[in-house]
Parts: C-alpha cells; structure tokens; sequence
C-alpha cells in the first residue's frame, strides 16, 4: 500500500518546524481516509526528541537521514535522498511545507519523477475524478485547492496519473493538533550514501545569519492588520500603537509589504501566514483572495476603509466606513475610556 | 564570447492590477482587460544578469522567453537595457503547459543554446506564484542553484557567490558553474531603459514579425545579425511531443470556482465618536477586546 509522506523540515535549534507538524496532522487525516500509513522524512544531524515529537501526529514510519553534511540545509543532497526515498517507497501523497526550504526543494523532486506539483494550496482534500475524455475514473485522488490568477479565481488541481501526487503549504493553514498522545511508530535509518554522491555537496554555504522567530502573529488574539491604503510606514505606527493598547499584534497585506510599509514576517495571506484570532482588524484593506485565505477564520472582523465596496467588508463583522488614520485615534481614545 | 548568462524571462498579465472588468460575467478571465508586463523579478534577474555581465571580460546576455508571438517585446525590452540577444520558444504545441511542461521546453531551448554560464531568472512569476519552473529546469539539466538571490557578491568563470533571501534571515552561498540563480524580488531594481539602446534595438524582430514588416525593416534587420531575435518551435528543439503543453502535463485543473463572497451581515456604521465608542462598548462587554 502506498502511503503518505511528509518531508520534516529540521529547524535552527535542531527541532521539526510548526509548519511540518501541521502537515503531519492533516497528513494523519489523509491517510486515515485513504486507510494507509503516515510516514515521515527527516534529514539533517542530532536532531532533538525525534520520535517524541512525531509519533503523538499519527507517524508510523519515520524515515530519518543523520549526517553532518546535511545541516543545514543545502538542495542537492536533500533532493537526492527524497527522490531516492520515493522511489524505492512509491508514495500516493507527498507533502512539503512551503517554506524557502520546500519551494527550492519540491519543484526538483517533482522535475526529477516527472510528478505534478502544486504550490501554496490553501486546502487538501480526497475526492475522485472523472476524465471525461477518456471516461476514466480516478478514485482517491488528492485534491489541490489553492487561489489562482491573482486571486481572482479558486482552482482545484489533480494529479490522475503521476505519483505521488505533490503539494506544498504555506505555515499556519492547516491546524497542528496531536492525534494520539501515547501513539507508536517505527525509525528507519536512512542509508545517506545510498543516495548522496560528493557532488551534491558542491555548493558552500559560506556564511549564515538566521534569527530567531521574533513575532508570532499567528499566536495572536487580536491582530491590527494594515493594507496599501494605510499609506506609510509612518502610519502603520497607529497600528502598532492600538495593538499595544488591545494586547494584540500588527499584521499586513501582501501590498503593503511589497511597498515596504513593514517587514516580511508579518504577512498575513497565501504567501504569508494564516491566522485564526478572536479579532481582526482590517485597516485599509481591500480583500483580495489571497489575503482573505490568511484571516478569514477569524472570530469577529472589523473592516475600516474609505471604499464601502471593499471586498473585505463583505466578510466582516463590523465596517466603519472613514479613513484609518481618522478612526484609530478614537478607537485607542474609546477603548481607553470604556475598558476601566 | 566565452562566458554566456541565460536570462529566462515572461511575460505576463498584471495581476496585481486587476480591475472590475477582469472577470467576464461566466466566470472567465478576460484576458484583454489585463495589461501584459514583464514578470517583475525577472526585471530583478535581468538587472543581476547586467552586474554579471560588468564583472566578467567578454560576456554576453541572451534572453529566452516562452510564450506567443507578442512576447518578443521581452526579449526587445531586455536588449534596451543591457540585453546582447534574445529566443522567442513559442508553438500552439506548448499551450497548456504546467510547471512540469514548461521545464522540459525550457530545459530543450537551453540545451540547444549551450553552452551557457549562468542561468537566471526571476524567483516566481505574478501569474502563478509557483516558484517551481527555476528549479525544475535546473534538475533537468543536471546543474545546482541558488534560490532567492538577493545580492551579486562575486562571479568568477567557474563559481558564483550570491547573498540569499530566507525567511528569518540572509544566507551567502558558493556554487560552481554552471547554476541556475533565482532572484527575490528584495534584489537591487533593474535600470531603466537606456536611450542608445532603444535607438540601437528598436528594429529587432522575430521571423515571424519580419514576415509582416515593410521592406526597411526588413532590409535594416537583414543587415545587423544583433537585431534578429531568434524563434524556436517545437521542432526546433526537437522535443518529445508527449512531454509538451496540456499534454505533457501531470496536473490537471479539476475544477475553477469563482471567488463568491458570502455577506455577512455586518455593522456598518460612520466615523463619528459617537459610532466608534458605541463599537468600543459593545466589543467589551461581549469580551472581544479587554
């Protein structure tokens, strides 16, 4: 029986990164409606509390490659071992997170099984498939679900024939939830020189400056989050200035880090992280799709925006129709008024 | 020319510019309605093609694009700011084309066009967002890469060095040559147009453009070996037919869906105090906020 498999990325401190967790716990569900195993892939060296961390998602088989040479981690040997693995263990399902790791790694992979690959899907799904040309059906295929064409449109993407069908997801859109506490697999040591030559090794990192996580938006209760049509990021500093007094923190739109009103990690959307709060906030933000499928899980919403059409006021709970730099001076004023 | 950098540049509808006018009323994209442009960070990668190309003695800038025959104003929009030369790949066989598809053709072209140094191209087109046909051409033709490129450290004839973009911080990596470079969008903007050039290019056309020109044209394109962009067709490249377009495609769109919005019924209030403290109150006392 092919399984499903889900490359564990090793992060900074040795540990398996949230997002590979996360694709763990939707992997398990996976797997569960397809009645097969869940099996992991690690590659680096000393990773910590390996079986600790992986067994309570639902992992049976835990592939792991431990070599010095492979932290951190460089393309080629990481691709080598993956291909190696998939094609000695043929998996229906492989899945990676779509980090600078997995979107430099993936689409080699795929390149090399002359598999399909779909990148940044907001959501997976079994399903079957009906090919009315050649009035095949495909039953238990994996559906690919992502927004397309600038987020004007919502595309489901199969892969009939080719295996494993591939996909990569964006941290925070699927749910991290422990499957069995007490649940036990097995480690399968992976022979690294099986399938690494030298020349995998040819690239040199020579220097590397990774910082820790500094924010975490997606821990937040409330986030104030900014669009283009906040302006500066002079003004996001009003945003940053209710957060504090809400207890929440500052989120932004793809647009808005494009223009660089505010830095990377706090992007919230598609290709940003998605977020789940009890309140958000939306200061001049239109609504596109892609942002939408960061935040619109959301408890409650607040839309501020000076264009009652906007797409986001369709999805919120509360709209102010005014300017951002006119309300949130007296949403910071009323707050602290009313919250005595 | 000994050293030879490989620009893989698209073009593509501008997405990020999308108007009411963009979907049709059955769902469907209206194409007319978007703008077609240079695919921002192969404007990027073409800009780091040129830094190269200022390190290094005797080397040439050559861009491949893939797409219909309107896509040789890629290829004309380089060679205005520092391009040397530039390949048309267009066929109706490679419509349709998924990420998968569209390496091979590229991997094909490039093949054709070794050999080369460096190949560089932007790390995603706005169209897709993928991130995928870089390093799927690049395991194709067997060569390493590097990713999110954000700075040009050093190039020699036989290595690279490149400052790379990642999440949570910088990473400075040396690969040999040849490598495929991807460049982030965070990399130093490409220059603008330079009016010599434009004056030196204007003229430049594909076969297929010639065909439709005045006899000048003609005549002016004959005579200048640097103004003749070259068109690739499938056979050209002798590829695997089966491996092209919709059909050489292991993905397939099941199913598109318009994006519906669902109205809630939401609060809609003005900006007046007396609006906001009203919110204020209500948001407390039902513990969303404090």
């Amino acid at each position: 029986m092919s399984n499903v498999f889900v490359y564990c990325e090793v992060t900074e401190e040795r540990g398996i990164a949230d997002v590979s967790l996360e694709l763990l716990s939707k992997g398990r569900k996976l797997a569960d409606t397809l009645g097969c195993q869940l099996e992991a892939i690690v590659i680096g060296s000393q990773v910590k509390e390996l079986e600790q961390t992986l067994y309570p998602y639902g992992v049976d088989v835990i592939h792991y490659a431990d070599d010095a040479r492979l932290f951190p981690f460089t393309t080629l040997p990481h691709t080598s071992i993956v291909v190696g693995l998939a094609k000695e263990f043929k998996p229906e399902i492989l899945l990676f997170g779509a980090t600078s790791v997995g979107r430099d790694m993936a689409p080699r992979v795929a390149s090399n099984l002359l598999c399909g690959l779909t990148a940044d899907c907001t959501s997976l799904e079994i399903g079957d498939h009906e090919e009315k040309k050649t009035n095949t059906v495909y039953k238990n295929l994996l559906y690919q679900i992502r927004p397309a064409f600038g987020g004007n449109i919502i595309a489901t993407i199969v892969n009939p024939q080719t295996r494993p069908q591939m996909a990569t997801v964006r941290e925070g859109v699927m749910k991290k939830e422990i499957y069995k506490a007490g649940y036990k697999g097995v480690v399968k040591m992976v022979d690294v020189a099986k399938y690494v030559s030298d020349t995998d090794f040819c690239c040199q990192i020579i220097d590397r400056a990774i910082e820790a996580q500094k924010v975490n938006i997606k821990g937040a209760q409330i986030i104030v989050s900014g669009g283009y049509g906040v302006g500066s990021r002079e003004n996001f500093k009003l945003l940053y200035e209710l957060a504090e007094v809400l207890g929440g923190e500052v989120g932004a739109t793809r647009a808005a880090v494009d223009a660089g009103f505010i830095e990377h990690e706090r992007q919230i959307g598609q290709t940003g992280v998605t977020v789940r709060p009890k309140l958000y906030i939306a200061c001049g933000i239109s609504g596109s799709v892609q942002h939408r499928a960061g935040m619109d899980q959301s408890g409650k919403i607040i839309s501020i925006n000076t264009d009652p059409e906007a797409p986001m006021n369709a999805i919120a709970d509360y709209v102010i129709n005014g300017s951002v730099m006119d309300v949130l001076p007296k949403l910071i004023k009323y707050y602290k008024a009313n919250s005595k | 020319m000994s050293f030879r950098i490989v620009v893989l540049a698209k073009q593509v509808p501008d997405t990020r510019n999308v108007g009411k006018d963009a979907m049709k009323e059955d769902g469907t994209i209206n194409r007319a309605a978007l703008p077609a442009i240079y695919n921002p960070e192969d404007l990027n990668a073409l800009e780091m093609a040129i830094e190269m190309k200022e390190r290094i003695k005797d080397a040439e800038i050559v861009v491949v694009t893939m797409g219909p025959g309107r896509a040789a104003e890629i290829v004309r929009e380089s060679m205005y700011r520092g391009a040397d030369g530039g390949c048309l790949i267009s066929d109706m066989k490679f419509a349709g084309a998924d990420t998968l598809a569209t390496s091979y053709t590229l991997s094909m072209a490039l093949r054709k066009l070794s050999p080369y140094n460096v190949l560089i191209c932007g790390r995603q087109a706005i169209d897709g967002d993928t991130a995928q046909v870089g390093p799927q051409t690049a395991e194709k033709l067997g060569i390493p890469q590097i990713t999110y490129a954000e700075e040009l450290v050093d190039v020699d004839e036989k290595s690279v060095t490149i400052k790379r973009r990642l999440e949570r911080g910088v990473e400075t990596v040396k690969a040999p040559l040849p490598c495929l470079v991807t460049v982030h969008g965070s990399a130093k903007e490409c220059r603008p147009r330079h009016a010599i050039r434009v004056m030196q290019y204007k003229y430049a056309a594909t076969p297929s453009e010639l065909a439709s020109a005045d006899e000048t044209r003609k005549a002016r394109v004959a005579a200048k070996p640097e103004l003749q962009i070259k068109e690739w067709t499938a056979a050209d490249l002798a590829a695997d037919p089966d491996r092209l377009g919709l059909a050489g495609s292991p993905t397939k769109v099941k199913k598109i869906d318009n994006v519906v919005l669902v109205h809630k019924e939401a609060k809609v209030m003005d900006a007046s105090d007396a609006s906001i403290d009203g919110l204020m109150k209500e948001l407390i006392s039902t513990h969303i906020v404090g």
